[in-house]
């Protein structure tokens, strides 16, 4: 056993109002300069849509991620072999037209035009030429199903569907969206990292971020076509990969990360996981319906005395333990079992857990309008207006009962609240789900409270970074005892 | 006086400049050591330019290496005259590959407004050297033939004079004009590695080969702590 710590993460999605506050918050901290104009390291796209950038989930066209090869697993686009052959010319990049071409406004025109007839405007200019552009494409050129003949019909996810399934999920009555807010997953066994020639991204192992070494990054690119989430962006200016690097100087003194503390939704939860890091190959390589099951399993009880001794014996500080045993993200992904992997097959093994959509299933139409009774509104989440089949290509690699479980759960902790805020609901008509998905009063009371009521130390448990302990790697304290203050490290001997 | 400066001084001063620029640049400007890939901007006609010239080059530079590190081989290989002509088209074919790369690069770069967001005036000095090079490289190669034959006897030798400091003019003197201008440039390109993106082929990822995929770094490891230098008695003293 191999025990370390990672920092993860889970987005509740019935609670996202898709205000793009997060992607603001980032991008006034990290990526509002030249290059990465372009860069959302976090993003928030809607579901049935291409997403950033454009049909990122098409890993034919990408060919991101891992995939199974034999009873291991194999890089699908880089690799050594690929990755050195292809670096003069990558054939499965995306390039800027599968982003868009950032662009800004002349503003000062406005006040500097000559006095003519006509009103000044100001036109938009490309951020990288400076000549003026019609933007015809943007980060989220398709919120709330924009375009939707052109977006939403192309989305991945929908590709196995039936025709008339298809043809049911498009109508005008009954489309329904989702938000869908992503950042990089922090994986457990990153493809980036993996695909890089240089070795300059790497996971840190206290807290698992992954990060790109910015001196050692030599522009081979490979980590932008590896990662299948598409979270490695390149910088044009800079020459060099960037990638959401989970505010570390945050996380480091105990705050939240941006987008997380700016969330409006507050959907957002960040927390420790333990996982047993000797299980990662034998876990990203198992079959495909076994995978959602298995990545779980690699998570480990940080109240088991077994695990908390091999922990510390693994060098894992008490205060990281500690905050493992209060992690939101432990009860929504293990405890409850209501937080899912976005794409478990691209077998990164992602850190960070969403908590499906359970709105846009809820409704349903019958005879041309919505079915508002109770008894039906509440009612079957193999009816809903959303397939099933779709948000199992999101979550559960295809795992249709994965999904159905956990959608159920939900709605069994909404009919047990209505029970006790209304209390209009015949009492078999909630304690059926209830008992169906084997959850008790208690159990449901806790959901409601993390799910709607929790503070902010609810919301993010961090641990210490321990930054002080750093130190001891490079040196022995003991030696530069009696030191002078800053900036150098020299023994206080006097002068020849 | 010219022989000597092209000849001594330039060499001298160009390896010099090579080996202390780089060190320099890449411990001191770590950051700005990078391909400068532009792909991202524009990713179909770099797949005409790039791999070409790449592969090209590649070859060409290896074949270069081997005159020199073993031009016995080479004479061994170039005394049956079907396999001297096997080379020497070989080559050629690929200069000829690597200077069609570099045409369409520099048509590219030139065509495209994006491009020039990103074009420094060491660019267009790296497009200079290297059509150069390579113009004059085929050109040796069209109007000199053989040249691995007599690279070996003559080349060889004068750039071994330069690495035993005991640098022999008398030979280059002798080279047709062709050869001069090859071999001035080539002198001037590897002085200016350190100053223009050439700097990325010191960098290849030849540690990829060997290196396990996933990279995890500690910052704190209990095993990776240092004790202290100020053992007393065999026991250990502690770092708090
Ligand atoms: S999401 Fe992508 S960039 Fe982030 S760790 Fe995973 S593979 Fe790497
Ligand atoms: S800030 Fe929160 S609620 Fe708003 S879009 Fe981002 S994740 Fe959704």
């Amino acid at each position: 056993m191999d025990i370390r710590s990672q920092i993860a993460m889970v987005f509740h999605l019935d609670k996202c109002i898709g205000c793009h506050t997060c992607s603001i918050a980032c991008k006034n901290i990290w990526t509002d300069r030249k290059g990465a104009e372009y860069m959302w390291w976090n993003n928030v796209e809607t579901k049935p849509g291409t997403g950033y950038p454009s049909k990122w989930e098409d890993q034919d066209i990408y060919k991101g991620g891992w995939e199974k090869k034999g009873k291991t697993i194999r890089l699908k686009g880089a690799g050594k072999f690929k990755g050195l052959k292809n670096m003069f010319h990558n054939p499965n990049m995306p390039v800027l037209e599968d982003y868009y071409e950032p662009w800004t406004y002349q503003y000062e025109h406005l006040f500097e035009a000559e006095e003519g007839d006509d009103q000044p405007v100001a036109r938009p200019v490309s951020l990288i030429t400076g000549e003026p552009i019609t933007p015809k494409a943007g980060p989220n050129w398709d919120d709330d199903l924009g375009g939707s003949q052109e977006y939403a019909r192309k989305d991945v996810n929908a590709r196995n569907l039936s025709a008339a399934e298809q043809e049911a999920m498009f109508q005008l009555e009954r489309m329904s969206f989702h938000y869908l807010p992503r950042i990089c997953n922090h994986c457990l066994n990153p493809a980036c990292v993996a695909a890089c020639p240089s070795g300059a991204i790497y996971k840190r192992g206290e807290d698992g971020i992954v990060l790109i070494n910015q001196k050692k990054c030599r522009a081979w690119r490979m980590c932008v076509t590896a990662c299948p989430y598409k979270k490695s962006y390149f910088n044009w200016n800079t020459g060099k990969s960037e990638k959401c690097l989970l505010c570390y100087p945050r996380v480091e003194s105990g705050q939240a990360p941006a987008c997380m503390h700016s969330c409006v939704g507050r959907i957002r939860y960040l927390g420790v996981l333990l996982y047993d890091a000797d299980k990662i190959e034998a876990v990203a390589s198992c079959a495909e319906h076994d995978l959602v099951e298995k990545h779980l399993d690699i998570y480990l009880d940080p109240n088991d005395p077994a695990v908390i001794k091999a922990a510390r014996a693994n060098g894992v500080a008490d205060s990281t333990i500690t905050s493992a045993q209060n992690s939101p993200v432990y009860k929504f992904v293990k405890k409850w079992g209501l937080a899912l992997p976005l794409h478990p097959e691209f077998r990164t093994l992602p850190n960070l857990f969403y908590v499906p959509p359970l709105l846009p299933t809820m409704a349903f139409v019958e005879n041309g309008s919505y079915e508002t009774t109770s008894e039906s509104f509440w009612g079957a989440i193999e009816k809903s207006r959303l397939p099933m089949k779709y948000l199992a290509n999101l979550f559960s690699a295809g795992n249709e009962k994965t999904i159905e479980t956990v959608l159920k759960k939900l709605m069994a902790v909404r009919l047990h609240r209505r029970n006790v805020t209304v209390g209009d609901l015949p009492e078999d008509e909630v304690n059926g789900p209830m008992n169906e998905v084997m959850m008790d009063k208690d159990t449901a009371d806790a959901i409601f409270r993390l799910t709607s009521l929790p503070l902010f130390d609810d919301r993010f448990v961090i641990p210490a970074a321990h930054r002080e302990e750093a130190m001891e790697m490079l040196e022995s304290t003991a030696d530069v005892k009696g030191n002078t203050g800053f900036g150098f490290k020299e023994p206080p001997k006097r002068g020849l | 006086m010219f022989n000597n400066f092209f000849f001594i001084g330039l060499p001298y001063a160009a390896l010099t400049v090579l080996l202390v620029g780089s060190v320099f640049r890449y411990y001191r400007l770590g950051f700005k050591v990078s391909s400068l890939s532009s792909q991202f901007l524009e990713g179909r006609e770099l797949f005409y330019g790039s791999r070409p010239f790449h592969w090209g080059v590649i070859f060409l530079f290896f074949g270069h290496a081997t005159a020199f590190l073993i031009p016995r081989a080479v004479i061994l290989w170039d005394r049956v005259p079907l396999r001297l002509i096997i080379l020497e088209v070989t080559a050629l074919g690929f200069a000829f590959s690597a200077l069609f790369g570099l045409l369409m690069l520099i048509q590219r770069r030139f065509k495209n407004k994006r491009l020039w967001a990103v074009t420094t005036k060491m660019d267009v000095f790296v497009y200079i050297m290297l059509l150069t090079q390579i113009i004059s490289g085929i050109w040796v190669a069209w109007f000199a033939h053989w040249g691995s034959a007599w690279f070996a006897t003559s080349l060889t030798p004068y750039l071994r004079s330069l690495f035993t400091f005991t640098p022999d003019v008398a030979i280059m003197a002798q080279m047709p004009l062709s050869v001069q201008i090859h071999v001035v440039s080539a002198f001037v390109f590897i002085g200016m590695i350190p100053f223009t993106r050439f700097i990325h082929f010191l960098v290849y990822p030849f540690a990829y080969i060997t290196r396990n995929y996933q990279v995890v770094i500690w910052n704190w490891d209990r095993k990776k702590i240092r004790t202290s230098g100020k053992l007393v008695n065999g026991v250990r003293s502690k770092n708090n």
